[in-house]
């Protein structure tokens, strides 16, 4: 009866803050979150009727088998970089600019202008260093149209951006028409660039590369070393203190959602003037780029090389997924799928990042202790469970030294288990 | 005359998808959550809601499983920022790409293994676009208002059901409270998670319902990649037009509508009314198909210029509560 006022006073699982947890902890729990977001994946992909293992052998190894899918690999991975890098930006002071697909857009379509109209009168690296900055206006520009209606009237920044997407979108569409950016023929599309406004290669990679490795480090210094970084982090942290410490919210907001567009304008400049379009703006040139570079961007916590390491990661699953697709016949919306899976496993397990669930001993876990007792005698003994064994299998848990000395660590375990919620937690189940 | 009937008809046919999606985010965000996934939940009640009503050939067991795995994302978002405190703005986005992919998965896999099932002539008749009987013989006003697929009704009948129940009924406060302030509801006992799971997730099936209209009304069943094609955001931003309430969002949703109409009515308006309307014919397409975003934008615009505090966001839409922050 005791027993039972208690649990009413103390409920079974207690939720309590952590206040930091170590970093190999975290590692491994974000670790385990990816591996346990595969195996659903992989769960889903049986569903279909297709081997998860052959699957996922292809989707891994798939990019490494030949020279065309590698290239075609770090093609993938370069806009989706930079387009990470610049949402980390916005993200870092929590203004939430999910207008990455528009942004690019429009910094293609810029860099388009210049490159089709200025092709004959420029030498190629002044073209060149011209697209870059238009591209980078462009985006930031539009960009920075969303960010004035938000520091101006708190316009809803998420949704704002978003439309943003959809009249770039269309915007693009109609260029297709357009005399000057349309190409000859019936057919809608526009005009591959000249060779005069290609991106020079290195290796048969486009020198964007050069652009990701810096960026990736100047993203570093800049919110590790500089003055501007460290405001944009005490904007997203408290707006209120970043006021009362004398910092201009405004101006902060404003320019760092610039560059955030900016960057990522630089991005459709690359991906127009680049190989992987054939050097030309297309209506899919973003590839849905804008959509999986908030998925990166979230999964490496905002971290530069973070974001390179999830960078690579999500774009094995998208050029993989695309080999899958021609050798397994599986729909390439699969990366999607499985980029979404990560997202939410990764979401999930951060509740365990921050929270600690503290289960109160009861009835119902002594119970499970006995039966894993049970489960672990038997496997050490490698005695199948039988109908009528159950009983004396307990039993014989109690009697047994060496079982005993099993319950006491299985005891011990859970005691400690507190800081270890991934596994009460299961248990719990 | 005739035209502007067929153009307003059209504006109510594209605007019934809204209000469904509209609805169902006001009723989630009235219980405290910023639901960013109405896209893919649309998207995945359309899939499955599209096959199980074309394989039974059951309008009523196709709207149902739309609700039910509509819900079940819905679901999936409830447990990440409920139980779990996840960011909702980003679960939001997440559900999105993962409703979306799903969509396109279930549909290109289904095209090419050639088992996509087609819309058969008894599941048609029964969404069909007809006049109901004694009231659909007004001149002109029935037409416009009484010769709907039974879809339109239905939504109609949810938006005014969940007005009812948001604004009059007693559950319906408990509701609000959760919005506004989730700790005063929490001290005067209701249960916050229990009811915000509830919401969320009766939210998130009346999106899948609105999807499968999409599905079977606007696209006849016929498969491309974009059904949804940007419905559920401009439902997420009518809840801002609609301040909140599933009554005003019945009117949104058809003025939206209208810009979803004018796509395809263009061309006639400009016929009947030369002189008024001529211009309408110049504009190229894509500008029409740009137009709802457009207006979409100006309208979060305007509305965020002018603050008042009736019918404003609900103070804790999108902040997750967890009990032991004070």
């Amino acid at each position: 009866m005791t027993d039972n006022i208690n649990t009413v006073r103390e409920p079974l699982i207690r939720i309590a803050k952590r206040g930091d947890i170590k970093r190999g902890k975290a590692v491994m729990l974000y670790t385990f979150s990816v591996l346990f977001a595969i195996v659903i994946g992989g769960i889903f992909i049986s569903f279909i009727g297709v081997n998860p293992f052959r699957f996922y052998t292809e989707v891994f190894l798939g990019c490494f088998k030949s020279r065309i899918y590698f290239f075609g690999l770090i093609r993938t991975i370069m806009p989706l970089l930079i387009t990470s890098i610049g949402i980390s930006f916005a993200f870092k002071m929590k203004f939430w600019n999910i207008g990455a697909e528009g942004q690019f857009i429009i910094g293609a379509v810029c860099a388009t202008a210049v490159g089709l109209f200025l092709a004959d009168s420029l030498s190629h690296w002044l073209l060149i260093t011209l697209m870059f900055v238009a591209g980078a206006v462009g985006g930031g520009v539009y960009g920075l149209i969303t960010a004035v209606f938000k520091v101006q009237f708190g316009t809803n920044e998420t949704l704002l951006t978003l439309m943003f997407n959809y009249i770039a979108l269309y915007i693009v569409q109609y260029l297709t028409k357009v005399d000057g950016f349309r190409v000859e023929g019936s057919r809608p599309g526009i005009k591959v660039f000249s060779a005069n406004a290609w991106l020079d290669q290195i290796g048969g990679i486009d020198i964007t590369i050069i652009f990701c490795i810096v960026i990736v480090f100047a993203a570093f210094v800049y919110f590790r070393f500089t003055k501007h970084g460290y405001e944009v982090m005490i904007v997203g942290e408290s707006q209120n203190t970043a006021r009362y410490a004398g910092m201009n919210v405004k101006k902060i907001v404003l320019r760092t959602m610039f560059l955030s567009a900016a960057i990522i304008g630089v991005a459709g400049m690359f991906q127009a003037s680049g190989s992987a379009t054939g050097h030309q703006l297309t209506v899919g040139i973003t590839g849905g780029v804008g959509w999986t570079a908030i998925i990166v961007a979230w999964l490496a916590k905002l971290n530069p090389f973070g974001i390179l390491a999830v960078s690579v990661l999500m774009g094995i699953l998208k050029k993989g997924s695309e080999v899958a697709n021609s050798s397994l016949g599986v729909s390439t919306a699969v990366s999607d799928i499985l980029q979404s899976i990560i997202l939410f496993s990764v979401l999930a397990f951060d509740f365990f990042i921050n929270y600690r669930v503290i289960i109160k001993p009861n009835k119902f876990t002594k119970n499970i202790k006995i039966a894993l007792n049970k489960l672990g005698k038997n496997f050490k003994r490698c005695r199948p469970i039988s109908a009528d064994g159950t009983e004396i299998a307990v039993n014989n848990a109690y009697t047994d030294i060496e079982a005993k000395s099993y319950s006491v660590l299985l005891e011990d375990n859970l005691t400690v288990n507190n800081d270890n919620p991934s596994e009460t937690q299961e248990e719990e189940k | 005359m005739n035209t502007i009937i067929n153009f307003l008809f059209s504006a109510i046919k594209f605007g019934t998808p809204l209000m469904l999606g509209t609805t169902g985010e006001i009723v989630t965000e009235k219980s405290g959550s910023l639901n960013l996934g109405i896209e893919g939940m649309m998207a995945m009640g359309a899939i499955i809601g599209y096959i199980v009503a074309a394989r039974a050939n059951d309008l009523f067991l196709g709207i149902l499983c739309a609700f039910l795995f509509a819900a079940f994302g819905a679901l999936i978002f409830a447990f990440l920022t409920v139980t779990l405190q996840a960011n909702q703005n980003v679960t939001g986005l997440a559900l999105t790409i993962f409703g979306v992919g799903l969509y396109k998965f279930i549909g290109q896999s289904l095209m090419v293994s050639g088992k996509y099932p087609a819309m058969k002539t008894a599941l048609s008749n029964m969404i069909a676009e007809k006049p109901l009987p004694l009231l659909g013989d007004i001149p002109y006003v029935g037409k416009l208002l009484f010769s709907h697929s039974i879809f339109v009704y239905l939504a109609v009948l949810i938006c005014v059901m969940f007005w009812i129940y948001l604004k009059y009924t007693k559950t319906g406060l408990k509701v609000r409270s959760l919005g506004e302030n989730p700790a005063a509801a929490d001290a005067s006992g209701v249960n916050v998670n229990f009811m915000k799971y509830i919401h969320i997730i009766m939210g998130g099936g009346i999106c899948g319902i609105g999807g499968l209209y999409l599905a079977l009304v606007v696209n006849a069943g016929g498969w491309n990649d974009y059904w949804i094609n940007g419905f559920g955001w401009i439902s997420i931003a009518l809840v801002i037009f609609a301040s909140w309430s599933p009554m005003k969002a019945i009117f949104g949703s058809i003025i939206f509508g209208m810009f979803k109409a004018l796509q395809i009515r263009s061309g006639d308006l400009a016929h009947e009314f030369p002189k008024v309307l001529g211009w309408l014919q110049s504009i190229p397409a894509d500008f029409y198909q740009m137009l709802p975003f457009v207006v979409t934008a100006l309208v979060l615009i305007i509305s965020s210029m002018r603050k008042k505090k009736e019918g404003a966001q609900p103070a804790w839409c999108g902040v997750n509560y967890y009990r032991e922050d004070r």
